[in-house]
């Protein structure tokens, strides 16, 4: 079956592409999709464990089973990420 | 409920009339101003992106937690996409309630949620480069998101 995945921002940058269509085996989660993703794009890698996902534009864990025609999102840390400074 | 991300100007006017009510005693406005310095770098220009649709859907959401967790009148959440210049608004929060306790609890909720939850990506251009800001870390989990429907396995829709 097949989802639709979706990059932003520095995972954009690092894939060169804002989306991309996924042949997956029905019963994959998100969690083994980005494993795939990330033997495509070694770039990725990195991000392991950094990320979040969102599954039809809802936040979702890596355990979540895709269905055909998902839309994944792979969510880099949004932009009020600065929690070193207001610690200072 | 006024929700939208859009590429003009934030107009601090339209926030405040977006929430006026003649039932609220007090008004809330939080602007977020894009800073001309980060840890120390001199920022030339930003720019943001989101994730169109689902940006809108979280920001309703927080408006909806609002709306349930403090008697308010209105709340209004406006945020730019594209580029920004320094000194502009990049994020715009108006509440209004009875009292005031109400209206500024609120605003501060919407701010520090919108900081956490909303796809929504800063970019930061340097003289000699350029950084995602939040990109560096991945300290938020999905634990932290309020009203995600993935916390456990059978609550997934």
């Amino acid at each position: 079956m097949r989802v639709t995945v979706r990059f932003f921002a520095i995972l954009k940058e690092r894939v060169g592409r804002s989306e991309l269509i996924e042949e997956v085996e029905p019963g994959s989660t998100i969690e083994g999709l980005w494993k795939t993703l990330t033997g495509e794009f070694p770039s990725l890698l990195p991000f392991t464990g950094r990320i979040l996902y969102a599954v039809n534009q809802t936040y979702a864990k890596g355990s979540h089973l895709l269905q055909a025609d998902d839309e994944v999102a792979l969510i880099p840390p949004v932009s009020g990420g600065c929690e070193r400074c207001s610690s200072k | 409920m006024f929700i939208k991300v859009t590429s003009e100007a934030i107009n601090p006017a339209s926030l405040i009339e977006a929430v006026r009510d003649p039932a609220a005693g007090a008004l809330a406005l939080f602007l977020g101003t894009t800073r001309d310095h980060h840890e120390g770098r001199e920022v030339r220009r930003l720019a943001y992106e989101a994730y169109s649709g689902m940006a809108e859907r979280e920001l309703e959401k927080i408006a909806r937690t609002v709306r349930e967790r403090w008697r308010i009148r209105e709340v209004a959440i406006v945020h730019r996409v594209g580029p920004v210049e320094i000194g502009e608004s990049s994020v715009g929060i108006a509440v209004s309630s009875d009292h005031r306790k109400e209206a500024f609890a609120a605003c501060r909720y919407a701010i520090d949620t919108l900081k956490k939850t909303v796809p929504i990506w800063k970019k930061e251009f340097y003289r000699d480069g350029e950084v995602w800001i939040g990109s560096q870390d991945g300290s938020t989990e999905i634990q932290d998101l309020p009203g995600s429907r993935a916390t456990t396995p059978g609550e997934q829709g």
